[in-house]
């Protein structure tokens, strides 16, 4: 690929250009700020970094594999697609990466208690099992509709140890959860800490969350370097709030030639208005301030938050995080999204070709590739993060796949 | 000095303590404010706060988030609210309003034709519960240009430094959050507070309001004898949903309060 991307200077302050900062109640400005303190602190503490290093490796299961997608590769002819195999991270998603970073965190500032919020139940087993390890007590908030659609990690949850409380407002989804989990936050910050799961709400969880989350990048780096002995020309990752994506782009940002695609949820297609696209509907997804952070937000004429429909809870959220928001106003990244459908598709055949049931949420990136590959050339490169594993998602693709999937054909033989 | 501070420094004057309550504008119904409004102020209501509804009140317990949803789907916007401000000051209400309203809304609606037409409608002050000072800067550049103030809240997890930012930055009054916590009515004060308000008193001579949690008048009385002003929300709404006659309701839930603040600033 001959096109060239600007490299950019990330940013470890409140803001990515005009999006991120601090839209915080006052009660929570003292916990933001020594949160901050600590969080430099830590950084910049050789000891702690050990520790996380040693704990990603030995409980975690990291580095997690480079695999080629031979089979899915040959089907779609074109570029050569690897995968990022976050599904095989203990707890089986990305999301342990940042827990653990956090939880370690708030050990360290004294914290004995932990909230968090969670829309696939990922973050919230990621969650529950490092408040297991470290010994934390631990509430998650999770609406109602997700509890529904994602019952067996809220088993998970509790078999844990953590209590699971339902939010039943407004659309019962994700955005509800992190309310709640802040309102408990401002009630009990005096021992609490807020372990927010994506590259989301006010600073310093964006940075926080994506250096945690860097450790994608950085492994897939080294391994296709050491396949290939070259970078990749693309990497493609879905995109909810962005943590699993901005975890893989961010240390290839200053590599010029490296592409990168954020798959947003494109549900049932954007001109119903039935989605999670914030780039993709210029109508509704406009700058605003949502959970403590200025980006672009799902919302109506005025101001009101949008709900959203997907079909991966993963990516069922109205604002996407401050630092994608910048990448793609400054052109180094480029964002897209996949319908629900193409995402059922696409998880389908992962799962013939590759043997790998990825996450619905991960299955948006796969979508893309599947799209993408064809029209490239056969030396081209691409990472997909499968960022999840699916498992928790059967009952959803049992309901929308139906008796098709009882169907003695394989699915990849009807397509061909 | 605005409106609200002259009329809190006055009351100061006369030994007695501003009642200033809190309903969500479009709750029950979406005009009930411009019958609602003048029955506080004739219950004794020295300054109305006025709130504006949003989907995700992060800072709200669950009587602001059910009358802020309800109030939604009776169609309030923040444009609806500035026209029911002016409306009731048509009406001939005088007392100072405070808009109370999360800054979404007032982003889209955009923040200088915000300002300019709060400021038509006869609004005096705005309180943004998710617009810290750090984040402040446009919206207090708007305030100023067209005389509003812009009240930040003060909490009792400040430490010396935070107290200094904050009353600095604050106009008209300090917005004192009782408790640490979202707000809704409570049993009992916080056992702190005295020794809060009294942090507080140390670095500023603004007047000082205290709110959140504040919902029957023997803890207003409390509060009346260390604060210059009494903010009371959501013991207010949940007063009138039970109601047959809100506005009546309202009436005398307010006029309570006034007995028992006065009451407590005129006791030896």
């Amino acid at each position: 690929m001959s096109s060239s991307h600007p490299a950019v200077i990330p940013s470890n302050g409140p803001y990515y250009g005009r999006f991120g900062g601090a839209f915080i109640p006052e009660i929570l400005a003292p916990a933001i700020q020594e949160l901050e303190a600590a969080y430099d602190a830590a950084r910049a503490d050789l000891a702690f970094q050990a520790e996380l290093d040693a704990t990603l490796q030995t409980y975690a299961g990291r580095p997690t594999p480079l695999t080629p997608a031979h089979r899915l590769s040959d089907a779609l002819g074109g570029a050569r697609i690897y995968l990022k195999r976050e599904d095989l991270a203990h707890t089986g998603a990305h999301k342990i990466n940042n827990a653990l970073g956090q939880a370690l965190l708030a050990r360290r500032m004294g914290k004995k208690r932990i909230v968090a919020e969670t829309g696939a139940g990922q973050h919230g087993v990621a969650t529950a099992t490092v408040c297991a390890l470290l010994g934390l007590e631990c509430v998650i908030y999770m609406g109602t509709t997700d509890i529904e659609r994602q019952a067996l990690n809220v088993l998970r949850m509790q078999l844990l140890g953590a209590e699971v409380r339902a939010v039943d407002a407004g659309s019962c989804t994700l955005k509800d959860a992190i309310n709640e989990a802040i309102r408990d936050w401002v009630t009990n910050v005096r021992t609490t800490h807020y372990l927010l799961g994506s590259a989301l709400g006010p600073h310093p969880y964006p940075r926080i969350v994506r250096d945690f989350q860097r450790v994608i990048g950085q492994e897939a780096r080294v391994q296709i370097l050491a396949t290939e002995g070259r970078l990749p020309d693309l990497l493609i990752a879905c995109v909810g709030g962005g943590s699993n994506a901005i975890g893989l782009f961010h240390p290839f940002l200053d590599d010029e030639a490296v592409a990168m695609v954020g798959v947003e949820a494109g549900g049932s297609g954007i001109d119903g208005g039935q989605h999670a696209a914030r780039f993709a509907d210029p109508e509704r997804g406009r700058l605003g301030v949502l959970h403590g952070t200025q980006t672009y937000v799902l919302q109506d004429p005025d101001g009101q938050i949008a709900l959203t429909d997907s079909i991966s809870a993963g990516l069922d959220y109205a604002a996407v995080g401050p630092e994608h928001a910048w990448l793609r106003e400054v052109s180094r990244a480029a964002y897209t999204y996949a319908t629900d459908a193409e995402a059922l598709d696409a998880l389908q055949r992962l799962s013939e070709l590759e043997g790998i049931i990825p996450a619905l949420e991960s299955a948006h990136a796969v979508a893309e590739a599947i799209k993408r590959a064809p029209q490239l050339p056969a030396d081209a490169l691409i990472i997909v993060n499968v960022s999840g594993r699916g498992d928790k998602d059967m009952q959803t693709v049992a309901e929308m796949l139906g008796d098709k999937l009882s169907s003695d054909q394989p699915h990849s033989g009807r397509r061909a | 000095m605005s409106r609200i501070e002259t009329t809190l420094r006055g009351l100061r004057q006369a030994d007695r303590t501003a009642l200033m309550p809190y309903l969500t504008v479009g709750y029950p119904e979406r005009d009930s404010a411009l019958t609602l409004i003048p029955a506080l102020v004739d219950g004794g209501a020295d300054l109305i706060e006025l709130g504006v509804p949003f989907s995700d009140p992060l800072a709200d317990g669950p009587t602001i988030q059910a009358a802020g949803q309800q109030a939604l789907r009776n169609g309030i916007t923040l444009t609806r609210c500035l026209e029911q401000a002016a409306a009731l000051r048509h009406q001939g209400v005088t007392v100072p309003f405070v808009l109370m309203g999360y800054y979404n809304p007032i982003l889209q609606l955009g923040v200088a034709a915000f300002a300019a037409q709060a400021a038509r409608a006869g609004i005096d002050g705005v309180i943004v519960p998710d617009l810290p000072p750090e984040e402040a800067a446009a919206v207090r550049a708007a305030c100023a240009a067209h005389g509003l103030d812009l009240i930040f809240l003060l909490a009792p997890t400040a430490d010396t430094a935070r107290i200094d930012i904050v009353t600095a930055c604050t106009d008209g009054f300090v917005y004192l959050v009782s408790l640490v916590g979202v707000t809704g009515a409570r049993d009992h004060l916080s056992e702190d507070l005295a020794t809060f308000v009294a942090r507080v008193r140390s670095a500023t001579d603004k007047p000082l309001a205290v709110g959140f949690g504040i919902s029957t008048p023997a803890q207003a009385a409390r509060v009346a004898r260390i604060a210059d002003g009494v903010i009371v929300g959501s013991a207010l709404i949940d007063a009138i949903s039970y109601a047959d006659a809100p506005a009546e309701a309202a009436a005398r839930f307010v006029e309570a309060l006034r007995v028992a603040l006065d009451a407590a600033r005129s006791a030896p």
